[in-house]
Protein backbone atom coordinates (compact mmCIF):
# COMPACT_ATOMS: atom_id res chain seq x y z
CA UNK A 1 0.00 0.00 0.00
CA UNK A 2 1.27 3.40 -0.60
CA UNK A 3 1.66 6.15 1.33
CA UNK A 4 -1.22 8.54 -0.29
CA UNK A 5 -3.43 5.35 -0.18
CA UNK A 6 -2.95 4.46 3.57
CA UNK A 7 -3.79 8.69 3.91
CA UNK A 8 -6.73 8.87 2.04
CA UNK A 9 -8.34 5.35 3.85
CA UNK A 10 -7.47 6.50 7.04
CA UNK A 11 -8.05 10.29 6.53
CA UNK A 12 -4.87 11.58 8.17
CA UNK A 13 -3.43 15.28 7.99
CA UNK A 14 -0.79 16.15 5.37
CA UNK A 15 1.46 18.85 6.76
CA UNK A 16 4.47 18.39 3.69
CA UNK A 17 2.06 17.93 0.90
CA UNK A 18 3.08 15.47 -1.87
CA UNK A 19 5.77 14.21 0.06
CA UNK A 20 6.16 10.29 0.01
CA UNK A 21 2.47 9.69 -0.90
CA UNK A 22 3.96 7.24 -3.95
CA UNK A 23 6.05 5.49 -1.68
CA UNK A 24 5.10 2.08 -0.36
CA UNK A 25 4.55 1.65 3.25
CA UNK A 26 5.61 -1.71 4.47
CA UNK A 27 5.77 -1.84 8.04
CA UNK A 28 5.17 0.87 10.94
CA UNK A 29 6.75 1.49 14.40
CA UNK A 30 5.52 3.20 17.95
CA UNK A 31 7.84 4.41 19.98
CA UNK A 32 9.15 7.82 21.63
CA UNK A 33 12.41 6.39 22.56
CA UNK A 34 14.75 7.69 19.37
CA UNK A 35 17.73 4.60 20.78
CA UNK A 36 14.54 2.35 20.37
CA UNK A 37 13.73 3.67 16.93
CA UNK A 38 16.72 3.71 15.74
CA UNK A 39 17.61 0.36 17.07
CA UNK A 40 14.32 -1.37 16.12
CA UNK A 41 12.00 0.39 12.76
CA UNK A 42 12.25 -1.62 9.58
CA UNK A 43 13.24 0.64 6.21
CA UNK A 44 10.43 1.84 4.72
CA UNK A 45 8.21 2.26 7.59
CA UNK A 46 5.46 4.79 9.20
CA UNK A 47 7.13 5.72 12.63
CA UNK A 48 4.32 7.51 15.19
CA UNK A 49 5.30 9.67 17.92
CA UNK A 50 4.39 12.02 19.74
CA UNK A 51 8.24 13.59 19.57
CA UNK A 52 7.74 16.87 17.52
CA UNK A 53 11.68 17.82 17.87
CA UNK A 54 13.68 18.83 14.68
CA UNK A 55 16.12 15.49 15.37
CA UNK A 56 13.03 13.43 14.43
CA UNK A 57 14.19 14.01 11.58
CA UNK A 58 17.96 12.97 12.01
CA UNK A 59 16.06 9.66 12.94
CA UNK A 60 14.08 9.36 9.72
CA UNK A 61 16.61 10.35 7.20
CA UNK A 62 18.78 7.13 9.12
CA UNK A 63 16.41 4.73 8.68
CA UNK A 64 14.91 5.24 5.89
CA UNK A 65 11.10 6.18 7.16
CA UNK A 66 8.59 6.86 4.81
CA UNK A 67 6.68 9.09 6.63
CA UNK A 68 6.24 10.45 10.99
CA UNK A 69 2.65 10.46 12.10
CA UNK A 70 1.69 12.69 14.70
CA UNK A 71 -1.45 11.90 16.93
CA UNK A 72 -3.46 13.99 18.56
CA UNK A 73 -3.57 16.89 16.60
CA UNK A 74 -0.33 17.86 18.49
CA UNK A 75 1.17 21.33 17.23
CA UNK A 76 4.81 21.13 15.16
CA UNK A 77 6.81 24.01 14.79
CA UNK A 78 6.81 25.45 11.13
CA UNK A 79 10.54 24.58 10.86
CA UNK A 80 10.48 21.44 11.32
CA UNK A 81 7.59 21.06 8.46
CA UNK A 82 9.65 23.24 6.01
CA UNK A 83 12.88 20.73 6.78
CA UNK A 84 11.33 17.47 6.85
CA UNK A 85 9.57 18.86 3.06
CA UNK A 86 13.25 19.53 2.17
CA UNK A 87 14.51 16.19 3.76
CA UNK A 88 11.64 14.43 1.19
CA UNK A 89 10.34 12.78 4.76
CA UNK A 90 6.36 13.16 5.09
CA UNK A 91 4.46 14.36 8.40
CA UNK A 92 1.23 13.33 8.65
CA UNK A 93 -1.26 14.31 11.39
CA UNK A 94 -4.16 12.77 13.17
CA UNK A 95 -6.69 13.61 15.90
CA UNK A 96 -6.82 9.84 17.56
CA UNK A 97 -4.13 8.93 20.08
CA UNK A 98 -1.25 6.52 19.11
CA UNK A 99 -2.74 3.75 20.33
CA UNK A 100 -6.10 3.83 17.72
CA UNK A 101 -3.64 4.88 15.09
CA UNK A 102 -1.32 1.63 15.51
CA UNK A 103 -4.09 -0.28 15.09
CA UNK A 104 -5.51 1.13 12.01
CA UNK A 105 -2.51 1.46 10.38
CA UNK A 106 -1.73 -2.22 11.70
CA UNK A 107 -5.08 -3.56 10.08
CA UNK A 108 -4.66 -1.31 6.65
CA UNK A 109 -1.40 -3.02 6.19
CA UNK A 110 -1.98 -6.45 6.94
CA UNK A 111 -5.15 -6.13 4.41
CA UNK A 112 -2.69 -4.76 1.82
CA UNK B 1 44.09 10.67 25.68
CA UNK B 2 45.59 7.89 23.51
CA UNK B 3 43.91 6.11 21.25
CA UNK B 4 43.02 2.95 21.86
CA UNK B 5 44.30 1.10 18.69
CA UNK B 6 45.64 3.33 16.45
CA UNK B 7 44.98 2.46 12.46
CA UNK B 8 48.62 1.81 11.64
CA UNK B 9 48.25 -0.64 8.84
CA UNK B 10 49.41 0.31 5.87
CA UNK B 11 46.36 -0.88 4.01
CA UNK B 12 43.72 0.68 1.36
CA UNK B 13 41.34 2.80 3.60
CA UNK B 14 38.40 5.93 3.83
CA UNK B 15 38.31 7.77 6.75
CA UNK B 16 35.37 10.25 7.89
CA UNK B 17 36.16 12.66 10.16
CA UNK B 18 33.41 14.85 12.16
CA UNK B 19 34.03 17.63 14.74
CA UNK B 20 30.97 16.84 17.55
CA UNK B 21 29.96 20.31 19.41
CA UNK B 22 28.20 20.39 22.64
CA UNK B 23 24.25 19.90 22.35
CA UNK B 24 24.64 19.70 18.92
CA UNK B 25 21.68 17.36 18.31
CA UNK B 26 21.65 17.21 14.58
CA UNK B 27 25.14 16.25 13.93
CA UNK B 28 24.65 12.64 14.92
CA UNK B 29 21.58 11.94 12.14
CA UNK B 30 23.64 13.77 9.60
CA UNK B 31 26.84 12.15 10.43
CA UNK B 32 25.21 8.77 10.41
CA UNK B 33 23.25 9.52 7.21
CA UNK B 34 26.96 10.43 5.60
CA UNK B 35 28.84 7.55 6.64
CA UNK B 36 25.72 5.47 5.82
CA UNK B 37 25.97 6.81 2.10
CA UNK B 38 29.53 6.07 1.60
CA UNK B 39 29.22 2.72 2.45
CA UNK B 40 26.12 1.64 0.56
CA UNK B 41 28.06 3.13 -2.46
CA UNK B 42 30.96 0.71 -1.10
CA UNK B 43 29.06 -2.34 -1.53
CA UNK B 44 28.82 -3.52 2.15
CA UNK B 45 25.83 -5.83 3.28
CA UNK B 46 22.27 -3.93 4.14
CA UNK B 47 23.38 -5.16 7.69
CA UNK B 48 26.61 -4.08 8.46
CA UNK B 49 25.28 -0.57 6.55
CA UNK B 50 22.89 -1.11 9.48
CA UNK B 51 24.56 -1.72 12.36
CA UNK B 52 27.54 1.02 11.47
CA UNK B 53 25.01 3.52 11.40
CA UNK B 54 23.37 2.93 14.51
CA UNK B 55 26.88 2.62 16.64
CA UNK B 56 27.79 6.18 14.91
CA UNK B 57 24.30 7.52 15.86
CA UNK B 58 24.61 6.53 19.41
CA UNK B 59 28.05 7.27 19.86
CA UNK B 60 27.88 10.32 18.73
CA UNK B 61 24.74 11.13 20.85
CA UNK B 62 26.54 10.22 23.88
CA UNK B 63 29.12 12.67 22.91
CA UNK B 64 26.27 15.03 22.24
CA UNK B 65 24.58 14.78 25.19
CA UNK B 66 27.55 14.42 28.06
CA UNK B 67 30.68 15.95 27.01
CA UNK B 68 31.68 19.79 26.04
CA UNK B 69 33.09 18.98 22.63
CA UNK B 70 34.73 15.29 20.58
CA UNK B 71 35.14 14.29 17.05
CA UNK B 72 34.41 11.35 15.45
CA UNK B 73 36.27 9.42 13.19
CA UNK B 74 35.27 6.17 10.49
CA UNK B 75 38.22 4.08 9.72
CA UNK B 76 36.91 1.94 6.38
CA UNK B 77 39.23 -0.83 5.24
CA UNK B 78 38.19 -3.82 3.24
CA UNK B 79 38.14 -6.33 6.54
CA UNK B 80 36.32 -4.01 8.99
CA UNK B 81 34.94 -0.72 10.16
CA UNK B 82 35.81 1.20 13.01
CA UNK B 83 33.68 3.67 14.77
CA UNK B 84 35.75 6.49 17.21
CA UNK B 85 34.31 8.75 19.46
CA UNK B 86 37.13 11.14 21.48
CA UNK B 87 35.38 13.43 23.45
CA UNK B 88 36.22 15.99 26.29
CA UNK B 89 33.81 16.04 29.05
CA UNK B 90 33.01 14.60 32.44
CA UNK B 91 33.44 11.11 31.65
CA UNK B 92 32.52 7.77 32.70
CA UNK B 93 32.76 6.94 36.64
CA UNK B 94 31.47 3.45 35.87
CA UNK B 95 31.79 2.01 32.36
CA UNK B 96 29.76 -1.51 33.88
CA UNK B 97 26.97 0.19 34.92
CA UNK B 98 26.91 2.62 31.87
CA UNK B 99 26.70 -0.66 29.49
CA UNK B 100 23.29 -1.35 31.49
CA UNK B 101 20.26 -1.18 29.65
CA UNK B 102 17.93 1.66 30.85
CA UNK B 103 20.58 2.88 33.00
CA UNK B 104 21.15 6.81 32.17
CA UNK B 105 22.73 9.85 33.60
CA UNK B 106 21.03 12.37 31.16
CA UNK B 107 18.73 15.45 32.36
CA UNK B 108 14.94 15.51 32.64
CA UNK B 109 15.41 17.85 29.66
CA UNK B 110 16.69 15.37 27.33
CA UNK B 111 14.96 12.23 28.36
CA UNK B 112 11.47 14.36 27.56
CA UNK B 113 13.03 14.87 24.19
CA UNK B 114 12.87 10.84 23.98
CA UNK B 115 17.14 10.59 24.41
CA UNK B 116 18.58 9.04 27.50
CA UNK B 117 16.63 5.88 27.15
CA UNK B 118 19.80 4.35 28.66
CA UNK B 119 19.91 2.49 25.16
CA UNK B 120 23.01 3.86 23.90
CA UNK B 121 25.78 1.99 24.66
CA UNK B 122 23.59 -1.71 25.06
CA UNK B 123 22.40 -0.35 21.22
CA UNK B 124 26.31 -0.08 20.10
CA UNK B 125 27.52 -3.17 22.33
CA UNK B 126 24.79 -5.24 20.13
CA UNK B 127 25.49 -3.93 16.69
CA UNK B 128 29.08 -4.26 16.68
CA UNK B 129 31.62 -7.15 17.25
CA UNK B 130 34.06 -5.31 19.15
CA UNK B 131 33.45 -2.59 21.93
CA UNK B 132 36.29 -0.17 23.95
CA UNK B 133 35.48 2.16 26.31
CA UNK B 134 38.14 4.15 27.95
CA UNK B 135 37.67 7.12 30.43
CA UNK B 136 38.53 9.36 33.01
CA UNK B 137 36.40 11.01 35.15
CA UNK B 138 36.45 14.94 34.38
CA UNK B 139 38.78 14.29 31.20
CA UNK B 140 37.14 12.28 28.33
CA UNK B 141 36.27 9.32 27.48
CA UNK B 142 37.29 7.32 23.53
CA UNK B 143 35.01 4.63 22.39
CA UNK B 144 36.12 2.59 19.72
CA UNK B 145 33.49 0.31 18.06
CA UNK B 146 34.65 -2.52 15.40
CA UNK B 147 32.49 -3.53 12.73
CA UNK B 148 33.77 -7.01 10.63
CA UNK B 149 32.80 -7.07 7.39
CA UNK B 150 31.89 -10.35 5.45
CA UNK B 151 34.34 -11.14 2.69
CA UNK B 152 33.07 -10.81 -0.65
CA UNK B 153 32.88 -15.01 -0.73
CA UNK B 154 30.89 -14.37 2.34
CA UNK B 155 28.30 -12.42 0.76
CA UNK B 156 27.91 -15.15 -1.50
Amino acid sequence: MTLGELVNLLDFETLTGEVNLDKEVKSGYVSDLLSDVIANIDEGSVWITIQRHINILGVAKLKDIIAIVIPRKLELEQEVIERAKSEKIAILRDFRPAFEISGLIFNALKRG
Amino acid sequence: MNRINEEAENKPQLKLEFEIKEKDFNVAGEAASKVKKTLQQLGLTPEAVRNIAIVIYEAVMNVVIHATCGQLKVIIIPERVTVLTEDKGIGISNIELAMKEGYSTATHEIREMGFGAGMGLPNIKQCSHKLNIKSQVGVGTVLEAIIYLPSKDEKG
